[in-house]
């Protein structure tokens, strides 16, 4: 065949489509007899034109130089929801990129300068809202996250319900295209739904769709201030395509709502009252805080409170709440002082039923467990809470029912300040020696209880797998001279940070997930470092490692943006509440856990392989170090990683743990 | 850094022989086999591989050093009715909990806390 005849019959498009069947299958690629007689056939016919001519457009397009884009005429969209958002002065913008958010990401980084907000590449979605989670922990502002409507908001829905459950805001954007005629077949189309934000309704304080640009400006700056009034929980906003991508010709036309922010409830003040009464004449009060702590204001607050009272305080630790070197906190003798209570003040309790009764998975009651009373008959319960203002029906957050017998909807925090002066007045001047007496004994059992914990995290001091008091211990070690923040959960680490840390300031540690949903505590640690930056404090992270594989990208993250954290691995090789769960329901049963070739019922090891975590750190950029199983070779390791950290850049220590 | 943990199910670091005082049991336990039958029985996912505890899992208390005496024990495991699920005989039999028995008692106390200096106050 000739050179020539070759070019002709074999245009650009004739080839793609070859390659596209090609594609399909493989079979073009290997052709059979038939069709190597009918290419010979073809080879000693005369050249024919083509079926079709290309037309002159055609032609042209596919051998000419490419014409200039012509300029968008008018303002993008989009241009205008940036002006909306940096009104309200959102830092960051932690989002994994995608098409439905296109117009906005490209306004944002282009005509926005990537400044307040600023783009964090995320590797899942999962992990953007957790890091806004941890974000706002430590800075009380929310993020904004955008999200591919409907695969990203998917993948973001255990974080945002982690998010309501634990009362966080986070302002979500979920790009959507919604006309059908329009939007781009195929991917484009599976990514799209009619209301994308019922995917997280049940878990978001409030949602919308705006259809006007002028409708985004007023939902936008609504969903904030709702987000941001007490209870504080995620909102959600579809963002369609075309919104984002459509020209706007007349920008003054538009304006941008101002935030005010609304003022936090405030409990009724004949109950605030009342409430103080009770615990003016209590003999045995004790408050009991959860989420409660909003700002470093609300730490005081509680100390100035119980004081008054000269009240033990049980920290459960959903927030800062109370300086543990306080001879009021009194953690150590949480169940006993609730048995005892005559008054139990909860504020913010996540779950007041839990608080003051006993459940026990014995598999009793035809499989329901124990549950007991864990109170005087006559106790009186007071409950400040933000949450009766928002409850929904679906997702069983709002826990079991408790009758309280004075129960404030209002914010705790924005409450203490009128309860405070209320208990003040209604205290009778010839109480001063009983509450002196009652302190004098305060200070007495806090010492003890120090003493006891120090004793116990004695125990295993020396072992491999290494104790995780002794893990602790060793990293308080070499942070202790910093002004340092724990942005991770404890309570895996049987809770020794905050048992043995002497905490005193708000951003000591940040409290949980809320909703207890794994994969959390990798990014939200990320999220609250990168707030503790801005004020030059080193971040310590206890990473649990079943947790760890949820997400690991967030390292790279971390890197990326130069966000220092310091991750020391409670690498414990399991998922290791499940273990416990499925040798009780073994042992109840009467038979013997099935391990394989592990050393905890099959399906809840991370071992057979073991994981190497200092090298997947180490393949995103990050230093690191380990596994470590001799507690003796720690201080020297995690005295490297800290100066690591302190130059700037996240870190990672894999550690060998006890399993608690 | 090499991984040097060896299985928990083969190392031991000394065979101990201990000879129960409780008085129906004539057994001659030992630590090394109970060690093995504490890992393999679950006992160390709640109560730690040396039995230190947790307030977490084990309400703070702890099994070694130290263990509680003999019929306590046994009358604990066969018949609990708390958060921990009992052991019949028919998974765990007595010989194997002598074993443990054995082990938790050959555990040696800590160091004392005050000697501690990462645990002074």
């Amino acid at each position: 065949m000739a050179r020539g005849q070759s070019r002709t019959r074999l245009n650009r498009r004739k080839f793609l489509t070859g390659m596209a069947l090609a594609g399909a299958g493989s079979a073009p690629l290997r052709a059979d007899a038939a069709t190597n007689a009918a290419l010979t056939d073809a080879a000693t016919i005369a050249p024919r034109p083509s079926a079709v001519r290309p037309s002159a457009a055609v032609a042209a397009a596919e051998t000419a130089t490419p014409k200039a884009a012509a300029p968008v005429a008018g303002i993008p969209s989009s241009d205008f929801m940036v002006d909306v958002i940096k009104s309200l002065e959102i830092e960051y913008v932690p989002s994994n990129p995608a098409q439905s958010f296109r117009g906005l990401h490209e306004s944002l980084i282009d005509y926005g300068g990537n400044k307040k907000p600023e783009f964090l590449t995320c590797t899942h979605e999962e992990s953007s809202v957790a890091m806004a989670h941890g974000y706002f922990k430590i800075a009380g502002k929310p993020l904004l996250v955008l999200c591919h409507g409907t695969v990203g908001l998917q993948h973001a829905a255990m974080a945002i319900y982690n998010a309501w459950c634990d009362r966080v805001p986070v302002i979500v954007v979920g790009g959507t295209d919604l006309d059908a005629a329009k939007r781009p077949p195929g991917v484009p189309t599976f990514h799209s739904a009619q209301d994308i934000n019922a995917l997280v309704r049940d878990f978001t304080k409030w949602d919308d769709q705006p259809v006007s640009l002028q409708h985004f400006a007023q939902s936008f700056v609504r969903a904030y201030k709702i987000a941001m009034t007490p209870p504080h929980e995620p909102v959600a906003i579809a963002l369609d395509c075309a919104l984002q991508e459509q020209t706007l010709h007349d920008r003054a036309s538009l304006k941008i709502p101002r935030y005010v922010p609304t003022a936090p409830p405030q409990g009724d003040m004949n109950a605030v009252r009342e409430a103080a009464r009770v615990l003016a004449a209590a003999e045995r009060p004790v408050i009991v805080a959860d989420k409660y702590a909003r700002t470093a204001e609300g730490v005081k607050l509680l100390v100035q409170l119980s004081e008054t009272l000269q009240a033990p305080v049980i920290d459960q630790k959903g927030r800062m709440n109370f300086p543990n070197t306080h001879h009021l906190f009194q953690n150590a003798r949480g169940q006993a002082l609730i048995r005892e209570a005559d008054v139990i003040l909860g504020l913010e309790l996540s779950d007041y039923w839990a608080t003051v009764n006993a459940y026990i998975d014995n598999g009793d009651n035809d499989g329901v467990g124990l549950q007991e009373s864990n109170i005087r008959p006559n106790a009186r319960l007071i409950s400040v809470s933000s949450i009766a203002l928002n409850t929904k029906s679906n997702y069983q957050d709002f826990q079991r029912f408790q009758v309280v017998d004075i129960d404030m909807a209002g914010d705790a925090e924005a409450t203490l300040p009128a309860l405070i002066d209320a208990v003040k007045q209604a205290l009778p001047a010839n109480r001063a020696a009983s509450l002196e007496a009652r302190g004098a004994s305060m200070k007495k059992a806090w010492a003890e209880a120090r003493d006891r914990t120090r004793e116990a995290a004695s125990y295993a001091w020396d072992a491999s797998p290494i104790s995780t008091a002794r893990l602790a211990m060793e990293v308080y070690a070499q942070i202790k001279d910093l002004d340092w923040s724990s942005v991770g959960g404890d309570r895996q680490l049987s809770s020794w940070p905050t048992r043995l840390w002497p905490m005193d300031k708000h951003y000591h540690h940040i409290g949980g997930p809320g909703g207890y949903g794994i994969g959390y505590n990798a990014p939200a640690a990320v999220g609250a470092a990168l707030a503790n930056r801005a004020h030059g404090r080193f971040s310590i992270n206890f990473q649990p490692d079943g947790d760890m594989m949820f997400g690991p990208g967030v390292l790279w993250t971390a890197v990326k943006h130069q966000i220092p954290l310091l991750s020391v691995m409670h690498n414990n090789r399991a998922y290791h509440q499940e273990s416990m769960h499925v040798q009780r329901m073994s042992s109840r049963r009467n038979r013997v856990a099935a391990l394989g070739k592990d050393i905890a019922p099959i399906g809840t090891r991370l071992e057979n392989p073991t994981i190497d975590y200092a090298k997947l750190a180490s393949s995103m950029g990050l230093w690191s170090a380990g596994p470590i199983i001799d507690p003796g070779e720690l201080a020297p390791v995690l005295k490297k990683a800290v100066q690591a950290v302190k130059a700037g850049e996240p870190a990672l220590v894999d550690v060998v743990t006890q399993p608690r | 850094m090499k991984d040097k943990v060896k299985p928990l199910l083969v190392a031991c670091a000394s065979a101990t022989l201990v000879a129960l005082t409780a008085p129906n049991s004539a057994l001659a336990a030992s630590a090394e086999r109970g060690k093995v039958a504490y890992i393999q029985n679950g006992c160390w996912q709640c109560h730690g591989t040396v039995g230190q505890g947790s307030i977490m899992t084990s309400g703070g208390k702890r099994l070694a050093p130290e263990p509680m005496p003999w019929e306590a024990f046994l009358s604990f495991v066969r018949s609990t009715n708390r958060t921990m699920p009992p052991y019949s005989e028919m998974i765990l039999s007595d010989g194997d909990l002598a074993d443990i028995y054995a082990y938790l008692q050959s555990i040696p106390k800590p160091p004392d806390a005050n000697s501690l200096p990462l645990l002074k106050p």
